[in-house]
């Protein structure tokens, strides 16, 4: 069967050439990058055969040192050197800084009070710092596999709001990489381990990484992954185990105030501990101060009773999220441990305890992720056009509009299965009024200041009409990234009314702009020349997807029809031959508009054929 | 959007979830946006849009409740925004004692025993609530629409009970 599809005609241009995909597993700690070769994922070493790279970036006077060698400057020149940047994603200043461990680095708020740190190199911003993490990564993949990436995916925790996702896509895409899917990591954790192909039945995935805890309950079908409920936190992980121990460590040895080398020295041994703790019952802790050494011991049981409460709080979430997928435990037939900080003896024994069954670790939890990614990607860029398999990712946190009062009107609840559209109607209040505004928020809670905002946007343009005469319907869309897109429509007058979104989180467009140029260092002819080089990339991919879809459903069109299609390809390919930016963008948009009734008729015909099929299985 | 058209079932209130299952997967394989990666931007965002429909119309056809409703807006009755209230006297005073139920819970001596009692008697009334109205909605009578409309606003508060119960039982377990 897959031979015949691969020999189908007009699938694809070059049906036999592999095309180039990894997945990257962007990690508060580590980050790894894996691909599929020869039909089997496994991670990318760097030149020293090290799998993992530390996610730690130091910026020096004029070079920034990524990884091991970053991690190497951690305890001398903490205030350059980042760690756990992961945690500052999609989150405001004031966030950041309401935790409980102060912060080594010189923070200022950027416009929209982002968190934004100056160092040696100047101001640099999360999404630019978590893109010189991607850099080395795409780097090794593109030398180890000979060649230009045609795509990505990268994970993010199942629990990651829209401003956290927009945050990792902007940072590829600063790279000028192409994100194929953003894929959440306990989704990737069950593809690694091959669960589609050989279980039907419930799953329960546990990751706990340095920064992030997600709980997902999953249920396969012959190839379909289909979410039923995620839960977490995006603030818990190893980390805060780290902390509590470095707490403990400053109460034993009388330390009030370590200034910031002392702190992140404390921090590295803390670390230390935690792991040799995995299988020893007890270890030695020692920082030098001064030249005078300090000890202590710290046993197995001293460590359970400190992070015991967070243990705890992780079994909690995975209740809940049981309840909210409407399973019971008896109902999962196995349990996948992810990330680093589920070889702590104490989370193994309480997950084990808690889902009466031997949680599945042969994957190294540090791996699985960046391993189902890849899989994932090798998918997603065509190379396996007979793959069966299908992820249905869920939404993990309700998404709302602010109402009077400051009250939240839920739109889409959490757990419900995206893609997912919601329209909503809307009337104007005043007579004459032409414009409203709107504040899009994210979480659980009733109160608006309870909850994360995502963005502000205001609509322009409405039809001047009598105080409750316009019924304006704004649309929800949210793609299977989990990212939010809002569009609004005047009904009676059907005025399409424009729309400006002021992410509460993101990035403004002049920061773009500005990261944009900072990112090629040499302004204008750069930019020119990417831009150039990126159209006629998206011209060659318009082409060769439109001539594998006139393949393969070219029936559905009429003679006449199909010359009108094959001359506007025609003409895309002449101009992108040329070297004119705004015609070829102009060709691509003018053939878009054309497939828009071809498309359409494509669509209902495959939702024809998987009906038909069905119902011949079910005579 | 009819959902009974889009999944190709019969438009009755019983339905065969196993059926719907099977259809909301293989209709997925046919529009998830995962399956048009390397598509042109016309079919992705098709793509997005008939996937989005795909959903909803499961999460409605799936949810006994849900699918109540949407027959009868397939019918021309619109409950999903309605503000009207109930006005049967004895129900909205089962409706209080049970509130009182689920508030007396924290001061018992024996929570879980009490929490359990009342899952029994919700999932009794329930289940006679839904009796009623598969019979009403078997019914082509426009009246009987309305009062399967009732029963649906009945079922309707006693879902909400059973989120509250539900949390309850988790603050306890926490």
């Amino acid at each position: 069967m897959a031979l015949l599809q691969i020999a189908e005609p007009g699938q694809s241009a070059a049906p036999h050439q592999h095309r180039l995909a990894v997945g990257i597993d962007l990690g508060t700690t580590n980050s790894l990058v894996a691909t599929v070769r020869s039909g089997l994922a496994s991670t990318l070493a760097d030149e020293a055969g090290r799998h993992s790279l530390p996610s730690v970036v130091h910026y020096g006077k004029d070079t920034v040192q990524v990884g091991y060698e970053a991690q190497a400057k951690s305890a001398l020149d903490p205030q350059n050197t980042i760690v756990s940047v992961k945690r500052f994603m999609g989150r405001s200043l004031a966030d950041v800084q309401s935790g409980v461990h102060k912060l080594p680095y010189a923070l200022h708020a950027s416009e929209n009070g982002l968190p934004v740190f100056s160092t040696p190199m100047g101001a640099v911003n999360p999404v630019q710092v978590s893109a010189e993490i991607l850099k080395p990564l795409i780097a090794r993949s593109q030398a180890t596999l000979g060649g230009e990436l045609q795509g990505v995916v990268i994970t993010v925790p199942a629990y990651f709001d829209d401003a956290q996702r927009q945050g990792t896509k902007d940072a590829a895409e600063l790279l000028g990489v192409k994100v194929l899917r953003l894929l959440n990591e306990p989704t990737a954790a069950a593809i690694a381990y091959g669960l589609d192909s050989k279980q039907e039945g419930v799953i329960a995935i546990y990751d706990l990484g340095g920064g992030t805890f997600d709980i997902s309950v999953l249920r396969l079908n012959r190839g379909v992954f289909e979410v039923l409920a995620t839960g977490g936190d995006s603030a818990l992980g190893g980390d805060d185990f780290d902390h509590l121990l470095v707490s403990h460590l400053q109460q034993v040895w009388n330390i009030s105030e370590p200034n910031n080398q002392l702190a992140r020295q404390l921090l590295i041994e803390a670390r230390r501990v935690k792991e040799a703790l995995t299988d020893n019952d007890s270890i030695e802790a020692t920082v030098v101060i001064d030249a005078k050494p300090l000890t202590t011991t710290v046993d197995k049981s001293l460590f359970n009773d400190l992070i015991g409460a967070l243990v705890k709080k992780t079994i909690s979430s995975c209740r809940r999220t049981l309840r909210d997928a409407g399973v019971g435990v008896d109902d999962v037939i196995e349990t996948v441990m992810v990330g680093g900080s589920t070889r702590v003896p104490l989370v193994r024994e309480q997950v084990e305890a808690f889902f009466k069954k031997t949680p599945l670790t042969s994957i190294d939890p540090d791996r699985v992720v960046a391993i189902g990614a890849a899989i994932q990607a090798d998918i997603l860029v065509g190379n396996k056009p007979e793959s069966d398999l299908l992820l249905l990712d869920v939404i993990p946190l309700s998404l709302g509009v602010e109402t009077m009062g400051g009250l939240v009107e839920k739109v889409v609840t959490r757990n419900t299965t995206i893609p997912v559209a919601r329209a909503q109607e809307f009337t104007t209040f005043k007579d004459g009024q032409t414009a409203m505004a709107f504040h899009v928020v994210q979480g659980e809670r009733e109160l608006v200041e309870d909850c994360r905002s995502l963005a502000r946007f205001t609509l322009h343009g409405i039809p001047a009409m009598a105080a409750g005469a316009a019924h304006i319907r704004v649309t929800f869309q949210v793609d299977a990234d989990g990212l939010l897109s809002v569009t609004a429509m005047e009904k009676s007058t059907e005025v399409k009314t424009t729309i400006q979104v002021k992410p509460s989180f993101g990035l403004s467009d002049t920061e773009i702009a500005t990261m944009l140029k900072d990112s090629m260092k040499h302004a204008k002819e750069d930019i020119t020349r990417r831009m150039l080089a990126e159209q006629k990339v998206e011209a060659a991919r318009v082409i060769e997807s439109l001539n594998a879809a006139l393949g393969k459903d070219g029936d559905l069109l009429d003679a006449q029809e199909r010359k009108q299609l094959t001359d506007a390809i025609a003409l895309l390919d002449m101009t992108a031959q040329q070297d004119d930016v705004d015609a070829i963008e102009k060709a691509i948009a003018n053939l878009d508009e054309q497939t828009q009734d071809f498309a359409s008729r494509r669509m209902d015909n495959s939702i024809r054929a998987a009906l038909k099929g069905q119902s011949v299985d079910n005579i | 959007m009819n959902y009974f058209e889009l999944f190709n079932l019969e438009p009755a209130f019983d339905i065969d979830t196993a059926l719907l299952a099977e259809r909301y997967r293989e209709l997925q394989r046919a529009v998830h946006p995962d399956k048009f990666a390397n598509d042109t931007e016309q079919q992705k965002l098709l793509s997005v849009q008939r996937t989005s429909q795909v959903n909803d119309g499961y999460q409605t056809l799936k949810n006994p409740l849900r699918r109540a409703e949407h027959m009868l807006s397939l019918r021309g009755i619109e409950l999903s925004h309605e503000t009207t209230t109930l006005k049967d006297g004895a129900f909205l005073m089962q409706q209080m004692e049970w509130r009182e139920a689920l508030e007396d819970i924290q001061h018992s001596q024996e929570p879980q025993d009490l929490i359990n009692e009342l899952y029994d008697s919700f999932g009794e009334f329930e289940a006679s609530l839904s009796n009623k109205l598969t019979l009403l909605l078997a019914s082509t009578d426009q009246a009987d629409a309305l009062l399967a409309a009732d029963q649906i606003r009945k079922l309707k508060f006693m879902a909400k009970l059973q989120d509250e119960l539900a949390r309850i039982e988790d603050g306890l377990l926490d």
